[in-house]
């Protein structure tokens, strides 16, 4: 309903621009699905999405609003990164698996200081994640502009920020040479499988869950709420991290890059990892789904771009519509539920929906940001 | 160190530092009176590069900035109305709506900017209007009399917004129904309508603010704010939810902004530095946070939609 919605303020939008929607969707269509290249491409621009999709389910499902993505994809780009210069000798086998780990060190670093400071100080998650994204990148660019540039690149007109080539040991595996679809998409897929299992089959995945939607009934059953907190946005961010190192470890250069500008690195993950996430009503299994979509969105937009002289901002505003659409559709839904539940009684509903297609309910109606 | 330290660069950074805080300034105390209704507008930033640049192309075609200006302020009342029925009426998680009026703005000005305009083309930016005699005054004169208008408006709003929070009945109004929103409407008062008002209010203000920073640069270019709309959202926990607080917390951004600038041309930061110093405004809103959240009590309401009997 959000998607149809956004989409339909999306063809508006083109129309006046000047556009023919049906070709412009045609041609995004086609650029994002149409070919087993399109395909791949989308695939890979969803491993990221999917990674910070999932992290966004554990920390929104704890009612913790992780809005630093960004920062923590950059920092944990940048940690894998200094791994792999370091020890450039380590083999493949042990190298990949210790990039990745640096990156979710990273991020998980990088989640854990708003954690800590939302559970302990009091301080506006929302607020300080957001700060947070700006200090990585200011952070990114310094060291990617200066202590970690490629030294090769002696003329001046070359020098972009960016490191050397990183040792091939530390390459994500090829699976298929013909598209050039790489392992990062297998890590993608069973991190969304083992967050998924972590939220609803373990008593941690019981306790954020719980501290999501009455801290009160939490504390007094007993839970740490503080350190729950802390963990989520830790473990969210740790997502973001694996997104960043696989960002870097499976680019075409095989290098970190950046642009100079705030989304140079990420290209928005960070952000669109979120819509993802509520799109797939904040279930991992499904935000694979909606990542996939927005992947192809994003894709797709460069081919419509060509095809009807559209930027691909107009996919950025159109994310931006979706999420104002699916929370603002949200209370819609629950008027509705409410309205049904009691003429249904307790007793006659039989089990609850599965998991898997559970609404965004988890989603608390209200942020409790600071208490008290 | 030693060309710092002279009266001329001292008052010119003092100056300068001014014109910087205004963005800040006229967000966040449109910001203020959404927070303390209870409603948290994160969509600033958004609003923000919208206003900017609906402000730049407008005085890019007419040469008007007065007409600029104007637009930006329409801007933010169009996107204010939104963010109201989508945070008020339709009770909207305020963290998240937030975040997607933001990448809608970058999104929606940077397709418009590419589509419109293409080539990034200078505006004639702000003309600087000496305040008559007090313009003349050694030192105050050059840091406080020789602005542009905006500048004058924004803090001309500070007393004039701590006033309609603090003596009169509207202001009493906000402050109920961001504190106690059941209370207020048992006693008549539409929690609605107050929040409707205050929100578009502040969304205006941000649309003003984004047509300040366009306005005074000359110029627009995507993702113009980096992140200022975000931080006048910070400066509103900063300045403890009221006007004056607020004030001295854009005063400290722009200082802090201004001397950067001010080392960075006199070459006291070396240039691989620069990007390092920038990080300076975030971390300072990190540690203020940090300390803000432990003294200040934030409007009881704040970020709660209100429901009747809920």
């Amino acid at each position: 309903m959000a998607a149809v919605a956004a989409l339909i303020v999306g063809a508006l939008m083109l129309l006046a621009l000047g556009a023919n929607p049906i070709t412009g969707y045609h041609a995004l269509l086609r650029g994002a699905f149409g070919s087993s290249d399109a395909l791949t491409s989308t695939a890979l621009k969803a491993v990221p999405l999917i990674l910070v999709g999932v992290g966004i389910c554990i920390a929104f499902r704890a009612n913790v609003l992780n809005i630093g993505g960004e920062g923590q994809m950059v920092v944990g780009g940048l940690l894998g990164t200094l791994v792999a210069l370091a020890f450039p000798g380590i083999p493949g086998p042990l190298m990949v698996p210790l990039v990745l780990v640096a990156g979710m060190v990273g991020g998980g670093l990088w989640g854990a200081i708003p954690g800590a400071l939302k559970a302990y100080f009091n301080v506006n998650e929302i607020l300080s994640t957001i700060m947070l994204n700006i200090v990585a990148v200011q952070l990114m660019n310094y060291l990617l502009a200066g202590p970690l540039i490629d030294k090769t690149l002696t003329t001046t007109f070359a020098r972009i920020p960016q490191t050397r080539r990183l040792s091939p040991n530390a390459d994500l595996p090829i699976i298929s040479h013909a598209t050039g679809l790489h392992a990062g998409v297998v890590v993608a897929l069973l991190a969304a499988v083992l967050v998924y299992v972590l939220l609803w089959r373990t008593t941690l995945g019981f306790r954020l869950r719980a501290v999501g939607l009455s801290r009160e009934a939490s504390r007094y059953s007993g839970m740490s709420v503080k350190g729950t907190i802390t963990l989520a946005l830790t473990l969210s961010g740790a997502m973001a991290g694996l997104a960043g190192a696989v960002l870097v470890f499976g680019s075409l250069s095989h290098r970190m890059v950046t642009d100079g500008s705030a989304t140079g690195f990420t290209g928005s993950a960070g952000f669109n990892g979120i819509v993802a996430a509520l799109f797939g009503a904040l279930n991992p299994l499904w935000t694979i789904v909606s990542a996939f979509i927005f992947g192809g969105l994003l894709v797709g937009g460069t081919a419509m771009q060509i095809a009807v002289q559209v930027p691909s901002s107009l996919i950025v505003a159109l994310n931006g519509l979706v999420v104002v659409f699916v929370v603002s559709i949200e209370i819609v839904r629950r008027r509705y539920r409410l309205r049904l539940e009691p003429a249904l009684g307790a007793g006659d509903v039989g089990p609850g929906p599965p998991p898997a297609i559970e609404g965004t309910e988890g989603l608390p109606g209200s942020a409790e940001m600071v208490e008290g | 160190m030693k060309e710092f330290l002279t009266v001329s660069v001292l008052t010119a950074t003092a100056a300068s530092g001014i014109r910087l805080a205004i963005p800040f300034l006229l967000a966040s105390l449109g910001e203020t009176m959404g927070q303390r209704s209870g409603v948290l507008n994160l969509g600033v930033e958004g609003v923000m590069l919208l206003g900017a640049f609906g402000a730049y192309y407008t005085a890019l075609q007419t040469h008007s900035l007065w007409l600029g200006a104007l637009v930006g302020i329409g801007v933010g009342l169009v996107l204010g109305v939104v963010t109201a029925v989508v945070n008020v009426t339709l009770k909207a998680e305020q963290g998240i709506s937030g975040i997607g009026i933001y990448l809608f703005g970058l999104g929606f000005s940077d397709l418009l900017f590419q589509k419109l305009v293409g080539t990034p083309t200078p505006i004639n930016s702000l003309p600087v209007l000496k305040v008559p005699v007090l313009a003349r005054l050694p030192l105050l004169g050059k840091m406080l009399f020789q602005h542009s208008i905006l500048v004058y408006v924004a803090l001309l709003l500070v007393p004039v917004l701590a006033f309609v929070l603090n003596r009169t009945t509207y202001g009493t109004k906000i402050k109920a129904v961001g504190e106690n929103p059941a209370a207020a409407d048992s006693l008549g008062v539409s929690v609605t309508k107050i929040r409707y008002s205050t929100v578009i209010l502040g969304s205006v203000l941000a649309g003003l603010a984004g047509a300040a920073l366009a306005l005074e640069l000359g110029i627009f270019q995507q993702n113009l704010t980096q992140g200022e709309g975000f931080i006048a959202v910070a400066l509103v926990y900063f300045g403890a939810w009221r006007p004056t607080g607020v004030l001295a917390g854009s005063l400290l951004y722009g200082m802090v902004a201004a001397v950067v600038l001010t080392w960075n041309t006199l070459g006291i930061i070396p240039q691989s530095a620069s990007g390092l110093a920038s990080m300076a405004p975030a971390v300072i809103t990190v540690v203020a946070l940090v300390f803000v959240a432990r003294r200040v009590r934030q409007p009881a309401a704040l970020a709660r939609a209100y429901q009747r009997g809920g």
